[in-house]
């Protein structure tokens, strides 16, 4: 889950080299609309966000933005097959119950999905639990008792995941704080994105 | 932002059309009144109005007071001032009383010219895109071109929504709250109801009570009696009234015994006293009749085709007269068009009657919207 205010740079910019000028372009779980806003100035999309929280959605009306108050764990019934370009999902794919629904909804109601989350097999996060603790780090910013996190994954489970449902991985870029992460993503990257298609 | 102020009292102005208005059922007005109020200042440009379109009971009386009398007070007061979430520092608004209406406007209980009687019965049927016409010729005298927005909820959501189809290139934003593309056939049959208890009222007098000298006061009252229990939910009823006892026991008799009786017998008696009976009979038909997606063999993507508009919807969460499925069908239809919408699903526990309160979050989304609103 975004924080309300996210400025979250890095994700930001490997998003928006995946876009293409004027698309149509669903960001789901917008937050407070930091990344709609910004590829609807470097890439002139025209863009909705979906956002449940009412206090998120305000912010987002206040930037002018398109958006759209629905639960996401009802998925998307309602968007049409292929309405948009791209249905991206950033920071926020571990906060929703139905992952498998969600990532079958993406790629049905988008041509491609773009997808960022936290890496839960970082390595510093495999020290915090190795000293007896669940991590809490700049990606996992929560306490376990008040996280909203719900669905805890490795870059490795995410990618198993996407191979059997017949999802291919376009893209993939890791990082470690604003730092790309080349080699072994999957102990050395705290965030991934993923560009994605039907395979 | 300067903290929000009241509007202070207020004074109608009525404009004559004198230019007959076909209206969709066939028939003819040959001239009409609006009785209109307008609330801030109209910009040089005539870029700054804002047209709000009242529902069933409402008037052209949306905010400020009359003679200082605080029970006067404009049925969208807190929406509307200088301050407000609808900022009349800003904006330039305007709240017109519906032909067919009985607070002023050209209605069954004027003067039909041909007759030098009441209308009564031979009232033409109104629809919402004759409202909405009706609408455009006073925006004519008035020099503006295009509103900033038209906004409206439940059958006035309806008559921001016409306005969007209608005369596209005037409405740069539609604001369409607690409303629906058309009613289901439930809402239509409370409408009937309604109605029946009208028309079944022995002073009813096939609509002409008004030479008899009597008002179908019963039919009135039960018609709003049901309309009542339809804009609550159960869950805001259980908190006002639940089952208590106006005399704290049962007494085996059919005054009032729970304080849901009373609270309608009350609501039912207030409202026979000043509503006119034919126009509760015409508005609810024009609500009924309502469906843009008729005309395209009930597509309403295709209805919604004509729309040039930005468009925010509200809907709330407890409202089963106008629930959020509707709102959410015709977000999604306008989404297939490729309009800029906002759509925001509230939290209430008050029915339908949430689109006429002040809740915080309702009203920041309103805030937040209108703030963005260029002029």
């Amino acid at each position: 889950m975004v924080p309300l205010t996210s400025e979250v740079r890095f994700d930001f910019d490997v998003i928006t080299r995946w876009i293409t000028r004027g698309e149509r372009v669903l960001d789901l779980g917008c937050g407070d609309g930091a990344l709609l806003s910004h590829l609807i100035n470097a890439r002139e999309v025209l863009g909705y966000g979906i956002e449940h929280d009412t206090e998120r959605m305000v912010a987002c009306i206040g930037r002018g933005l398109n958006v759209l108050q629905i639960d996401l764990e009802q998925g998307l019934a309602g968007f049409e097959d292929g309405q948009f370009d791209h249905v991206i999902m950033s920071l926020s794919l571990q906060a929703v119950h139905n992952t498998e629904g969600i990532l079958d909804e993406m790629l049905r109601v988008g041509h491609e999905a773009v997808v960022s989350f936290p890496n839960f097999g970082y390595w510093r996060h495999r020290v915090s639990i190795n000293e007896g603790h669940m991590p809490v780090s700049d990606s996992l910013p929560y306490q376990w008792y008040n996280t909203p996190n719900v669905r805890f994954f490795t870059m490795a489970d995410f990618e198993q995941l996407c191979e059997q449902r017949g999802i291919r991985i376009l893209e993939r870029v890791a990082f470690d704080e604003d730092r790309e992460i080349t080699i072994d993503p999957n102990n050395y990257a705290s965030v991934a994105i993923y560009r994605l298609g039907r395979a | 932002m300067s903290s929000p102020t009241n509007i202070g009292n207020v004074t109608p102005s009525r404009a004559h059309f004198s230019e007959a208005l076909a209206l969709k059922s066939g028939g003819v007005l040959p001239a009409y009144d609006l009785v209109y109020e307008t609330y801030g200042s109209l910009n040089a440009a005539k870029t700054n109005a804002i047209l709000v379109c009242h529902a069933l009971s409402g008037s052209h009386h949306v905010a400020g007071t009359y003679g200082d009398d605080p029970k006067s007070r404009g049925w969208w007061d807190n929406l509307v001032g200088p301050g407000k979430p609808l900022d009349t520092d800003k904006f330039f608004v305007i709240g017109v009383n519906n032909l067919g209406g009985c607070y002023g406007s050209t209605g069954p209980m004027s003067i039909n010219p041909a007759t030098g009687k009441p209308w009564g019965s031979q009232f033409p049927f109104v629809t919402v895109e004759d409202w909405v016409d009706s609408q455009a010729r006073l925006a004519d005298l008035l020099g503006i071109d295009s509103f900033a927005a038209v906004l409206g909820g439940s059958l006035g959501g309806m008559q921001a929504l016409a306005w969007t189809l209608r005369h596209p290139e005037r409405v740069r934003h539609g604001m369409v709250i607690a409303a629906a593309p058309k009613l289901s056939a439930e809402n239509i049959a409370f409408n009937e109801v309604a109605r029946q208890a009208i028309l079944t009222d022995p002073e009813f007098f096939g609509g002409d009570y008004y030479e008899h000298g009597v008002v179908p006061v019963r039919g009135l009252r039960l018609a709003r009696m049901i309309g009542h229990i339809t804009y609550l939910s159960d869950d805001a009823m259980n908190d006002k009234f639940g089952r208590r006892l106006r005399h704290g026991e049962h007494r085996y008799h059919f005054d009032v015994e729970f304080e849901i009786e009373s609270y309608l017998r009350y609501q039912g008696d207030k409202f026979a006293t000043f509503f006119d009976a034919n126009t509760y009979l015409l508005t609810t038909k024009a609500l009924d009749y309502f469906d843009p997606a008729l005309a395209y063999d009930g597509n309403l993507n295709a209805a919604l085709a004509a729309a040039r508009a930005r468009f925010f919807i509200a809907s709330f969460s407890t409202d089963w007269r106008f629930s959020p499925a509707r709102s959410r069908e015709l977000m999604f239809s306008l989404l297939h068009n490729g309009r800029h919408v906002t759509y925001a699903e509230l939290d209430s526990s008050a029915g339908h009657d949430s689109f006429l309160l002040d809740d915080a979050h309702y009203h920041a989304a309103l805030r937040a919207y209108f703030a963005n609103i260029e002029v």
